[in-house]
C-alpha cells in the first residue's frame, strides 16, 4: 500500500514538474502563476514579541488593497502566507521550511526578528530563496558576499548609532556618555556602531556601559549606577517597557542628562506617554518614517492615505501605531519590486530587482528619505533625521543624514 | 558609600515587589502543596482586571475591592473547573496543567489588551516623601506586602477556617474525618493565592508598567524569595523576598565579575543553592513524610 500511493504520488509529481516545464516559457519561479505570486513570511503573532505581529498584518492588508483595487501586480494577484514562529527561532526554522518545501513560496519577505532571521538564513540562501527586507535593525543582513539572497529593510542599529555618536562628536564634545543596554544582538549591535561612529574618542567619553536582561523586572539598579558614574550623556538602548522605566527612574533620581533614545522605542503611545511626557522632555532620537501621531502630519496626504488604508483594510489595527505604517511602507517597496519584475518572476530576477531600487520615493517615509539598493547594498534604507521631544511631540531637526 | 545606600533602597523597593509575589507562592503551596507557575499570569490578568475597571471611571479603591473579589472568585473557580479532576493524577499532569494555564493567561491577555505597556495608577502619593532614593509608591508597596503578612498570620494561626486549612493540606486523610471539606480547601487556597497575587499585582503594575509579560520574570524572582525564607512561612517569604532584592543589587553593582549580566542567575543560584543546602529555607519547618 506505502509503496502504491509513493508511486502514485510520484506519477503526479512528475506530471507536475513536466507542466510547469511547459509552462515556463513566461519565466516562473515556484509558486509563480499567471495568476498568483505566492511570498511567505514568519512573524511573531503569540508569545512575548507579538506586538510586532501587526506588521506584517499591515502588509498583508496593503496586498489585499492592490489586489482589490489594481487587480494585484502586473495581473497576478499577491498571495501573502503568514506563519507564526512565536518570536522562537526553532519555530521560524519549521515555519520557513513549510513555507519554502510545501507552499512552495517564491520569496520570504518581512520575517520579523534578529534571532529569528538568523536561524533562517544560511538555509535561505543555501536554498537561494530570496529573504527580502528582513524586519529588524541588525547590521548583519546587509552582506553581500556571505547572504547573497538576504536584503535588509530598515536602516540599520549600526547606522542610526553613528548618528548619535556624530552630533555628540559635533555638539557635546566633553560629554561623558554613559550608556544602558539591552544583553543581546539587538543591544550590541547599536554599542559597536556607536563606538565605532566615536572612533579614537570612545575611551575617552564612554564613562559606563550598564547592561539589562529582558527577565529584569526593572531597570532602577542600573539608572542608580549610571547616575553614580557622573554621566551627563545618556545613550538609552532599551525596547519600549525598559526605556519608559529608564526614562522616569533617571528622572525621579534626579539624574538630568542629555539623553539619546535609539529610535526602537520612540513610539509616544508605547513609551512616551507612560513614561511621563514631562519626564521625557528634550530627548533626542531618530527617525525615518512619518509618526501618524504627529499633528505635524495630520493634513499630509500620505498619512492620510494611510488613515483610509488602515479604515478599509486593516480595521483591527491601531492606526497610530508606527509598526502598522512601518508595515504599509514596506508593502509598498515589495510591491515595486514585483512590478519591475514584469513576467520573469524567476527568483534570480526577483533578486536582481530587489537589488536595483534606485531612490524610490515611499510617500510615507520623511520627505527627503528614499530606498536605493544595489548589487553590493543590500541595505533599503539608509538615511534617518534627528528628532527632539519637546514635552508635546517629537521636533524633527537637522538634515537627512546616513548614506542612500 | 551614598551609592551603596541607594542599590540597598532600590534593593528593598524591588524586595517589596518579590516579597508580594512570594507570599501569593506561599498561599499556595500552603493549600495544595506545589507551586502554581501561572500564579504570575493569573495576577496580571487580575491586575486588567482592575485597569479594565478604573478605565471605566470606577474610583481606585473601589476597583480595588472589586479585583480581590473577581480573583478570589476566579482563583477557585479554575481549581473546581481546571484542577479538581486532576487531584488524583500524577504531579507531571499538575504541572502541565499549570503551564497551560500561563500560556492561556498570557495569549488571552495580549489577545484583548495588547501588547502595548499601559501605564496604571498608584494609589500613593506621586510626590516623593522619602526623598529621591524610593519612591512613595515603592514605601507603600512595602507597607502593603507587610499588612497582607499581618493578615495572613491571623488568619493561618488563629482563624478556625485557617487552620482547617493548613490541617487539610498537611494531613487530607485525618482532616477529612475530624469533618473539614478538604476539596472545598483546597479552592479556598486558590482563592486566597488568586487574590494575594491580585494585590501584588496592582502593586507591582505602578513601578513596571502593566503588560502581558509584567510577571514572567518577577516570578522568578519570586518564587527564589519564598524559598529562601521558606515555603511554608509567610514571614520567610517576605524576608526572603527583600533579600533576593537586596542581594540582586549588591552583587550586581559591586562584584565585576557577576555585574548586571548574571543577575537573573544569581537568583537561580540561590533556588538551587536552597533547594540543596537547607529546603526548608531559613524560616520553614523541614518537611518530614511519615511512611
Amino acid at each position: 500500500m506505502m509503496r502504491m500511493i509513493g508511486r502514485h504520488s510520484a506519477a503526479i509529481f512528475v506530471a507536475a514538474a513536466l507542466s510547469a516545464g511547459s509552462a515556463a516559457a513566461a519565466n516562473y519561479g515556484p509558486g509563480v502563476t499567471d495568476t498568483e505570486i505566492k511570498l511567505g513570511s514568519t512573524n511573531p503573532f503569540s508569545g512575548p514579541a507579538s506586538a510586532y505581529g501587526t506588521i506584517a498584518k499591515a502588509a498583508s492588508a496593503y496586498f489585499d488593497k492592490v489586489n482589490a483595487e489594481q487587480g494585484g501586480v502586473n495581473g497576478r494577484k499577491i498571495d501573502f502566507i503568514m506563519r507564526d514562529d512565536g518570536y522562537s527561532p526553532p519555530k521560524t526554522v519549521e515555519q520557513a521550511r513549510k513555507l519554502v518545501e510545501q507552499d512552495q513560496v517564491l520569496a520570504m519577505f518581512q520575517n520579523l526578528g534578529t534571532p529569528t532571521n538568523t536561524a533562517i538564513v544560511k538555509y535561505l540562501n543555501a536554498k537561494k530563496v530570496p529573504h527580502l527586507f528582513v524586519a529588524t535593525g541588525a547590521s548583519k543582513w546587509d552582506q553581500p558576499d556571505k547572504y547573497p539572497w538576504t536584503t535588509g529593510w530598515q536602516p540599520s542599529y549600526q547606522t542610526e548609532a553613528k548618528v548619535y555618536a556624530k552630533y555628540i562628536l559635533e555638539n557635546l564634545p566633553n560629554a561623558k556618555i554613559g550608556i544602558l543596554y539591552q544583553n543581546d544582538d539587538y543591544g550590541k549591535d547599536y554599542l559597536e556602531g556607536f563606538h565605532e561612529g566615536l572612533g579614537d574618542k570612545a575611551k575617552d567619553l564612554i564613562v559606563a556601559e550598564v547592561s539589562y536582561e529582558v527577565t529584569d523586572p526593572t531597570v532602577d539598579s542600573q539608572i542608580i549606577s549610571l547616575k553614580d558614574s557622573g554621566a551627563d550623556v545618556f545613550f538609552n538602548v532599551t525596547t519600549p517597557k525598559f526605556a519608559a522605566q529608564a526614562i522616569r527612574k533617571a528622572y525621579d533620581i534626579g539624574w538630568h542628562p542629555t539623553q539619546f533614545l535609539n529610535n526602537v522605542s520612540t513610539s509616544k503611545a508605547a513609551v512616551i506617554d507612560p513614561a511621563g511626557v514631562e519626564k521625557a522632555k528634550g530627548i533626542i532620537s531618530s527617525y525615518y518614517l512619518k509618526d501618524p501621531t504627529d499633528p505635524q502630519w495630520n493634513d499630509d496626504p500620505a498619512v492620510q492615505a494611510y488613515r483610509e488604508f488602515m479604515a478599509q483594510y486593516y480595521p483591527d489595527g491601531d492606526p497610530a501605531d508606527l509598526f502598522n505604517i512601518y508595515g504599509y511602507a514596506v508593502a509598498q517597496l515589495m510591491v515595486e519590486v514585483i512590478r519591475k519584475c514584469g513576467d520573469d518572476l524567476t527568483r534570480e530576477n526577483l533578486m536582481k530587482q530587489a537589488l536595483s531600487v534606485d531612490h524610490f520615493e515611499i510617500a510615507t517615509l520623511l520627505p527627503g528619505i528614499s530606498v536605493t539598493t544595489g548589487p553590493d547594498d543590500h541595505a533599503a534604507l539608509e538615511q534617518l533625521q534627528l528628532q527632539q521631544f519637546d514635552g508635546k511631540e517629537w521636533v524633527l531637526f537637522g538634515d537627512i543624514v546616513g548614506t542612500e | 558609600m551614598e551609592l551603596v545606600l541607594q542599590q540597598v533602597l532600590s534593593g528593598l523597593a524591588t524586595g517589596g515587589i518579590y516579597a508580594s509575589v512570594a507570599l501569593a507562592v506561599v498561599m499556595i503551596y500552603q493549600a495544595i502543596e506545589h507551586f502554581n507557575f501561572a500564579q504570575g499570569e493569573m495576577a496580571m490578568f487580575s491586575t486588567y482586571v482592575a485597569w479594565s475597571l478604573i478605565q471605566i471611571g470606577m474610583p481606585y479603591w473601589v476597583a480595588f475591592g472589586l479585583t480581590l473579589v473577581i480573583s478570589f472568585i476566579g482563583g477557585v473557580l479554575i481549581e473546581r473547573i481546571v484542577l479538581r479532576p486532576l487531584h488524583r493524577a500524577p504531579i507531571l499532569s499538575q504541572i502541565i496543567a499549570f503551564i497551560a494555564l500561563f500560556v492561556i493567561f498570557n495569549s488571552v491577555a495580549g489577545w484583548i489588551f495588547t501588547y502595548t505597556i499601559k501605564p496604571f495608577p498608584s494609589p500613593f502619593p506621586e510626590e516623593p516623601i522619602f526623598g529621591t532614593f524610593i519612591s512613595t509608591h515603592q514605601v507603600g508597596v512595602i507597607g502593603v506586602t507587610l499588612v497582607m503578612l499581618g493578615i495572613l498570620f491571623v488568619f493561618f494561626n488563629f482563624s478556625r477556617i485557617g487552620l482547617a486549612m493548613r490541617a487539610a493540606a498537611q494531613n487530607p486523610e485525618s482532616s477529612r474525618l475530624v469533618g473539614i471539606p478538604v476539596g472545598w480547601m483546597t479552592a479556598l487556597g486558590w482563592g486566597l493565592a488568586s487574590a494575594i497575587g491580585a494585590v501584588a499585582g496592582m502593586m507591582v503594575a505602578p513601578i513596571v508598567f502593566l503588560e502581558p509579560n509584567m510577571m514572567v520574570g518577577i516570578l522568578l524572582y519570586g518564587f527564589a524569595g519564598a524559598l529562601l525564607g521558606g515555603v511554608t512561612s509567610p514571614t520567610g517569604a517576605v524576608v526572603g523576598g527583600f533579600l533576593v532584592g537586596v542581594i540582586e543589587n549588591l552583587v550586581g553593582t559591586f562584584v565585576p565579575f557577576i555585574g548586571t549580566e548574571l543577575k537573573l542567575t544569581v537568583a537561580l543560584v540561590i533556588i538551587v543553592g536552597v533547594l540543596t543546602i537547607k529546603p526548608s529555607g531559613l524560616f520553614g519547618r523541614p518537611v518530614v513524610t511519615r511512611v
